[in-house]
Parts: C-alpha cells; sequence; structure tokens
C-alpha cells in the first residue's frame, strides 16, 4: 500500500497518468461528435481512428503504413521538441510553425535547385530554422518585442517566402515541388535498411531514430549539463538568472535559434524523405508545428514523454484519415487533438488532486 | 468582571492540511486597552486576526462581543460587530482623496448624488479630536505613508468602530511618525476604543502596549501586564529561549579601502528623475556601513548600480582598485557578495531545489561541472550538504527539497550561507533580517559582525533603525537619491537619525 502510494508521487507517473487520463477523456469527447453526426456508424469511426494501419487485413500492409505514420511522427516529435526546449527557458515558441515551413524551403532548394547531397541539404535546413528562431530571439532579447507576436508574423513572412523560393522548382502542371527522387536521389534521407523492416516502405529513414535520439539528447542537456541548469534557471526566474550573472540575453537568442533549429531539422526529416511535395500554392502554414505545441503538452513537457506522444497523435491523425469521407470530415481527429490540448490544462489540476488525496491519505497512516 | 472586555477570543483552534497554526488560543482585550500580539514570524498572529475578522472559520472555540458570543463568518460581519483593521498594507484608492478613500463604501447620498457635506464636517471633527493630521482634499498618492495610515484609522473611525487592529503598523514609518502614531492609539484607547497591537518590535510594545499576549508555534504562551515586565521576557516568551538583543561587537578596525563609490548617478524606472543622484561614499575592510533610510529613498537603485542589475548613468565604481562600473555581474560577482533585497525575485530560483540555489552563482566552476559540461552533481549535494549544516537551513527534505516550499527565513538563510560562503571582498546585505523574528535576525546581526571581524567590508542597507544603530560602524543617510548625512552610532540618537531620514536635516558629506 505504502510502496504503490509513493510511485503515485513520482512526478513522471502523474504526468503519463495524467495525459492518459485527457486522452481518454478526448477520445470518449471525439466519440460524442462522431455520434452527433452519425450515430450508427460512430462505434466503427472511433475504432477505425484508434485502429490506424491495423484496418489493413494483412501483417505486411500493416506494417508499411505503421511506417508511414512513423515517417510522419518525426516531423511533429522534432517540432514538439522545438516548443518543449523553449518552453522550459520560459519562451513560448508558437514560431516553430514558420521554422519548420523556412526548413523545408532550404532543404527542398538545395536538393531541387542546387542539386545537393542531403547531408547538405539537412545543414540547410538546420540553419534556416535556426536563423528563423534567432530573429525572433534578438527581437525578445534586444527589443522586448513578445516571441509570441514575432513568431507567428515570421510564420507567414516565412510561408510566402518558401512558396516564391520553391516556386522555380515545382512541377509544371501542378503547384507541387518535383519529387526529389526523379531529380536528384541523392537528396533523399538514407534508410540504412529500415525500409526492409516496413515491407519496404521506402519513406522510412534515418530520420526517425534520429528524431529519437535528438529527444533523449535534449533530456540529457537539460537534466546533466551547466547548459541546461543555466537555461532553466532563466525560464524559471529571469531576475535572479541575471542575478547569478548569466547572460539572460543570450540564452535568449541561443535557445530560439536552437528551437528553430530542431524544427528545421524536422522539416527536412520528412521533405528529404520524399513523402510529401511542397504545394506552392498552400495559403495556410503547415499544421506540423502547431500540432507540435499538443505534443508537447501531452507528453507533460518532458522530451522523452514527446516521442510518446508525438506518436499517439500522429497515430490518430493517420486514423483520421480512414474515415469515411463521405460521412465524417477527416478533420475529426484534429478535433479530438484539439480536445486532449484543451484537457492537457487538466495535467496540472489532475496532479494537484491527486497529491492532495495522497496527502489526505498520508495523514491518515500519521494517525 | 466578564463585563469589560470588549473582545474574547476562548479557546481558538484552527488547522491547515499539515499544521495547527492556532492550537487553543485565548486573546481577551479588555475595553480601552491597547493590547498587543507578539509572536515570531509563523507563531500564528496573523492566522488569528484573520479568524476574528472572519476570513477563516476556526474549528474550535468562542468569540465573544462585548461578553455575547457571536459567529463572524465574514468580513462584514466582523464591520457590522465594530471590528476595524489597519492592514499592513494599505487598502487605498490611490488616485482617490482622502475625504473619499474614507467613506468608501458607507457614503451618504440623496437622490442618488453624494453628500460630502456632512462626511467633511464628521472626519474634521474626528481628526480634530484624536490628533489625526489630514487633509482631506489631497490625493492619497501625494501624502506621506504616515498621513495614508491616519486616513485608514480615520476609515475605521469613521465606520465608528469600537475594536481596531493594527497589524505591524510602524513597518512603513520614519520614527517621527511611530511617535505619533503611539501618541494617536493612547489617545484612542483614553476614548475607550480597544486596540490589537500586532508586531514584534518590543520596544514599541513596551512603550504603548498596556498588556500583551505572546504567540510561539501556533501556542498561546501567556499574557503578561506591561508594568510587571522588560524586554528580556518578553523576547524569552517570544522564542522560546534567551535572546541576546543587544549585540556585543568589538571596535572596529578598518583598513584599506575596498569598495569606493563616486559621484554614482542611477536612473530610475519609476519616473523621470534620477534615483540615485551623485552619490560617493566609501566602505573599507573590517567596518560596517550602514545606509539608512526611509524605503524608497534610492537605497535600492543604489545597490542595483553597485552589483550591476541596472546601469550605471554616471560616476564610479571601484571594488578593491579595479573599476568595475560597467564590468558584468559574473566579474564582480568573484569579490562581491550580493544578499538582495527581494530574496525572492533575484535571490533564489525556487522552483529549483535547495542544492541547486546553493551553487547558483558556482555551478560554472570546475569544481562542479566537468570540461563536457555535465555538472557533477555529487560535488553539488555535498557541497549544499556541508552549507545546510553548518548555516542551520531547515527544509523537509534536505538539498533536494524544492525552494519554495520552504519558510521565508529559510530561504533566507540559504541565501545568506551561499553569500559568505563564497569569502567576498566586499558583502552587500541589503535588508538581511526583514520578515525574520528575533531568533533569526541575532544570528543574522552576528555573522555580519564576524564578516567584518575578518576583514570584509560590509554594506548593509537597512530601514530598521534598531539595526541600523546596533550593528553599523559608519551611518550615511539617504533621502530622495542623495547622501544627506554621516553619523556615528555611537554618538548619534534615533531622533537625529530621524530628521535626517525625514530630510528635515542635512550636511555635505564628501566621501
Amino acid at each position: 500500500m505504502k510502496k504503490r502510494l509513493t510511485i503515485l508521487k513520482h512526478e513522471g507517473v502523474q504526468s503519463t497518468l495524467a495525459a492518459l487520463f485527457c486522452i481518454l477523456v478526448g477520445l470518449f469527447i471525439g466519440f460524442l461528435v462522431l455520434l452527433a453526426i452519425n450515430p450508427s456508424g460512430a462505434v466503427e469511426a472511433i475504432l477505425t481512428i484508434i485502429k490506424n494501419f491495423f484496418n489493413y487485413p494483412s501483417a505486411a500492409a500493416a506494417k508499411k503504413y505503421l511506417g508511414n505514420t512513423l515517417v510522419k511522427t518525426a516531423p511533429l516529435l522534432m517540432c514538439a521538441l522545438s516548443i518543449n526546449f523553449c518552453y522550459k527557458v520560459g519562451l513560448f515558441n508558437i514560431g516553430t510553425a514558420g521554422q519548420y515551413v523556412v526548413g523545408a524551403g532550404a532543404s527542398l532548394y538545395a536538393a531541387l535547385a542546387l542539386k545537393l547531397s542531403w547531408p547538405v541539404c539537412v545543414l540547410f535546413a538546420i540553419v534556416a530554422g535556426g536563423v528563423w528562431g534567432a530573429i525572433v530571439g534578438f527581437l525578445k532579447a534586444y527589443a522586448n518585442v513578445n516571441e509570441v507576436i514575432s513568431g507567428i508574423m515570421l510564420n507567414w513572412i516565412g510561408l510566402y517566402l518558401v512558396n516564391m523560393l520553391l516556386s522555380g522548382v515545382k512541377e509544371q502542371s501542378s503547384p507541387y515541388t518535383t519529387a526529389i527522387s526523379s531529380v536528384n536521389g541523392s537528396a533523399l534521407l538514407p534508410s540504412l535498411g529500415l525500409d526492409k523492416l516496413f515491407s519496404n516502405n521506402k519513406y522510412v529513414t534515418v530520420a526517425i531514430p534520429l528524431s529519437v535520439i535528438i529527444a533523449i539528447l535534449v533530456w540529457v542537456v537539460m537534466n546533466m549539463t551547466k547548459f541546461g541548469y543555466e537555461l532553466k534557471a532563466t525560464g524559471f526566474n529571469k531576475a535572479a538568472a541575471k542575478y547569478a550573472g548569466m547572460n539572460e540575453k543570450r540564452n535568449t537568442v541561443l535557445t530560439l535559434m536552437i528551437g528553430g533549429a530542431f524544427a528545421g531539422l524536422g522539416a527536412a526529416f520528412l521533405y528529404l524523405t520524399g513523402y510529401e511535395q511542397w504545394a506552392t500554392t498552400q495559403s495556410s502554414v503547415p499544421a506540423m508545428g502547431f500540432n507540435g505545441i499538443a505534443a508537447t503538452f501531452l507528453g507533460g513537457l518532458n522530451p522523452i514523454g514527446t516521442i510518446f506522444s508525438s506518436y499517439f497523435i500522429q497515430h490518430i491523425t493517420s486514423g483520421g484519415s480512414y474515415l469515411d469521407k463521405g460521412v465524417y470530415p477527416s478533420q475529426i481527429s484534429d478535433l479530438i487533438s484539439a480536445i486532449i490540448i484543451y484537457l492537457c490544462g487538466f495535467v496540472l489540476f489532475f496532479k494537484y488532486v491527486l497529491n492532495r488525496s495522497l496527502a489526505v491519505k498520508k495523514g491518515g497512516v500519521k494517525k | 468582571m466578564e463585563q469589560s472586555y470588549a473582545i474574547e477570543m476562548l479557546g481558538i483552534t484552527k488547522r491547515f492540511p499539515g499544521i495547527i497554526a492556532n492550537d487553543n488560543i485565548t486573546l481577551q482585550v479588555k475595553r480601552g486597552e491597547i493590547h498587543a500580539l507578539l509572536g515570531e514570524n509563523g507563531a500564528g498572529k496573523s492566522t488569528l486576526m484573520s479568524v476574528l475578522f472572519g476570513l477563516y472559520q476556526a474549528e474550535e472555540g468562542v468569540i465573544k462581543k462585548d461578553g455575547k458570543e457571536v459567529k463572524i463568518t465574514n468580513p462584514n460581519v466582523a464591520n457590522d460587530l465594530g471590528i476595524g483593521m489597519v492592514h499592513q498594507h494599505f487598502k487605498l484608492v490611490q488616485c482617490f482623496t482622502v475625504l473619499d478613500n474614507i467613506i468608501l463604501g458607507v457614503e451618504t447620498t440623496k437622490n442618488g448624488f453624494l453628500q460630502k457635506k456632512e462626511a467633511r464636517r464628521k472626519i474634521l471633527e474626528l481628526s480634530d479630536k484624536y490628533g489625526l493630521k489630514v487633509d482631506p482634499d489631497a490625493k492619497i498618492e501625494d501624502i506621506t505613508v504616515g498621513m495614508q495610515q491616519r486616513t485608514e484609522i480615520l476609515k475605521m473611525l469613521y465606520r465608528e468602530n469600537e475594536v481596531l487592529i493594527f497589524d505591524e503598523p510602524t513597518a512603513v514609518l520614519t520614527p517621527q511618525e511611530i511617535k505619533e502614531l503611539m501618541q494617536i492609539m493612547k489617545n484612542l484607547a483614553k476614548e475607550g476604543k480597544s486596540i490589537l497591537f500586532i508586531s514584534h518590535k518590543l520596544n514599541e510594545i513596551m512603550e504603548v502596549a498596556d498588556r500583551c499576549s505572546v504567540l510561539r508555534r501556533g501556542k498561546y504562551i501567556g499574557t503578561v501586564n506591561i508594568a510587571d515586565t522588560n524586554k528580556e521576557e518578553l523576547s524569552r516568551m517570544m522564542v522560546g529561549r534567551d535572546v541576546q538583543l543587544e549585540i556585543d561587537k568589538k571596535e572596529a578596525k578598518p583598513g584599506e579601502v575596498i569598495l569606493d563609490v563616486q559621484h554614482m548617478t542611477v536612473a530610475s524606472k519609476v519616473h523621470h528623475n534620477n534615483a540615485v543622484k551623485d552619490v560617493s561614499f566609501r566602505v573599507r575592510a573590517g567596518e560596517i556601513v550602514c545606509i539608512a533610510g526611509i524605503d524608497g529613498n534610492g537605497q535600492t537603485e543604489l545597490v542595483y548600480g553597485l552589483t550591476g542589475l541596472e546601469p550605471v548613468a554616471g560616476g564610479n565604481v571601484t571594488l578593491c582598485g579595479k573599476d568595475i562600473t560597467h564590468a558584468s555581474i559574473r566579474k564582480t560577482s568573484q569579490e562581491m557578495s550580493h544578499i538582495p533585497e527581494d530574496r525572492q525575485k533575484h535571490g533564489l530560483v525556487l522552483d529549483y531545489s535547495l542544492e541547486n540555489n546553493m551553487v547558483l552563482q558556482r555551478y560554472y566552476t570546475p569544481e562542479f561541472v566537468n570540461k563536457f559540461g555535465f555538472l557533477k552533481k555529487k560535488n553539488i549535494r555535498e557541497y549544499a550538504e556541508r552549507l545546510i549544516e553548518q548555516f542551520d537551513v531547515r527544509s523537509g527534505q534536505g538539498p533536494v527539497t524544492i525552494t519554495r516550499s520552504m519558510s521565508g527565513g529559510n530561504q533566507q538563510k540559504a541565501i545568506i550561507a551561499r553569500e559568505l560562503d563564497k569569502k567576498p571582498k566586499l558583502l552587500v546585505a541589503v535588508q538581511p533580517t526583514r520578515g525574520l523574528d528575533v531568533g533569526a535576525i541575532e544570528h543574522i546581526h552576528r555573522q555580519l559582525v564576524e564578516q567584518r571581524d575578518q576583514g570584509r567590508a560590509v554594506l548593509l542597507v537597512s530601514l530598521e533603525l534598531e539595526e541600523v544603530l546596533n550593528v553599523s560602524d559608519r551611518i550615511l543617510v539617504m533621502y530622495e537619491g542623495e547622501i544627506v548625512g554621516e553619523l556615528d552610532p555611537k554618538k548619534t540618537t534615533v531622533e537625529e537619525l530621524g530628521l535626517y531620514m525625514a530630510g528635515a536635516k542635512r550636511e555635505r558629506v564628501e566621501a
């Protein structure tokens, strides 16, 4: 009994429980919405979303589509890490979406127009995202411009710049950029045999393990290094960081630059697999950066937790695409993740209730 | 004689999760007396007053007003019963006049229009009767803190309150204002009002109170007649052991100049004038120099300028012969320790563990970080454990306690431990004892003197006159951003110091 209570007190366990709770309630409300739209198929529809690639009867096909979900998880995880990293330093990097966009633009331009090989394309993405983040950082540190405002504005600037830049390398008959495989195969990320594990899904590349490794690295840096100590101190209390002689302005720029680099890298992780092509006519910022917010909070603001939450959000998003479009809009999975984000606000509340009931129990034991 | 008590709180018990804030406390206030309530921080004074004022409900015990049992379920009930309170932080509308503030909430109206004439007459009458000098038409933001406080008192009188609670009323006043307040309180008592005076300043209690009830750690210790007691007994009752009120210290032996400030000017963040104007002074090794003054006369900005938290607009600061006017905090903090005024804002990262806070200015040294940038957690733990032990910092879980959960006194001790362990050339201590109780104050004062005796220069900024006179070797008085006087604590008096602090007296001070 006592042991179980101590486990429940553990921060990580509490976050996990809270996240699971949010997921369950989110799915339930999503189910209610499905019921409202069309009661007869609601049960099947929610199961379709949850099942995602298991909807395919053969194991090989299921594996292949699991691969697809993972391909899109990698960039989502990178965006989530971008937000997570900045959030720990007290900055809300809503500009992740724009940093992701310029990362996509830079890597595709390097691959299609400059015909460079993949490591250089990746570097282009990192630098572009980093610069985009650093602009926000500079404005924040030296001109006291709120990072949310400048981030959102840069999202749009980035989007239209990239549309302009990439319209030179698009297919003639469509707004989409040329397929990398047809122009410059050397720009595609190597799969190192990982594709074999997923029924020869050629989109499965090093991006997936790399993103997980980066998540672990973020955790290590934040919790075990001097750099992480400084950044977290700055995030918790800027005045105390200044008092302690930390260079809080430099740290602000650095943080947003690193966050931007993560987002840029995330874009390279998707577009350099050839899984998606950039539509040069798109007039909204890709949702990836914003979904990263959901993944971060659902992951309990922990980089390791973010690995799982990113997968989950991508899982239901992919699952949503299998719905009968004639009956249900595929946005239903967006709705579910939106509900989950809202519920993430309750994570703290949930922890509070848990801790209070634990405290009461403890008091009872004492007597 | 039951009837002679204006307020009786009998057997009050109030529990919060984990602690008993008030454990069977009895407080009986006679009509027309000044009753002091004495206790350390966290002794339960505020909780008890909150119960009386209807902010909390006690689990056990009864409250009687004029011998009749009453249930005070919220502050409105308390008001109706004639219980009024002057809070430590005044509750006044800054841009309203004194008159408007007094009648706020109990305005007389006629057809929806305010009838101020009658109110003005009543206020002037009350003000005359009790010697509460106010200008009814002045705006709160333009008047002195003392007058604001008198406004608060008039507010209670205007509502015809019988029981007046003063929550640490002297903390913000000059010595002259304190004297006036004491007189006002005596006048009020003479007119039959009952006064509850919450304080931990023994001098004031001895001067003004008739009786004194003492609380310690949530328990009722006793009530004594002031005429039959002395400061030593009161402090013993409050702390539970003998406390040395006056600090023994040897003659200072000032050595070479450690800190040399010349014509320093620091801009203000709140107004266009400079907060610190052309200030020059020196602090030598082996002496404690105290900057005295009423809060808000530029002391805060002076320290910000010295320590590098705010840029210096003009002049020079030299530390150990090196110009540090525009040096980085990291550089100056090597030889200067700073116990900041606001411990929660600057001194600590509250969400960090105690051990992480102990290395807040040292985490980057080879002792705590290896060449790959990884923290040496074992060293940090050991270092924190040593400081915790040495400075008796108490916390729930030792080094891993989240600092936010610690008491204010222990947070302060943690900062002091960290700053003194740096063995600095110069120690800048800003209100190091603010909000602490007698026992902790005694401890900190002793440490300041110890630092001095080890040959360090100490710059103490304090608002507490007793501290100023007791601890320092030299006093500099600041008024409106300037140093207006240099005094010898052995020769000056509280009155003289007060005149300088209020700007009524000044001399040219050359560093």
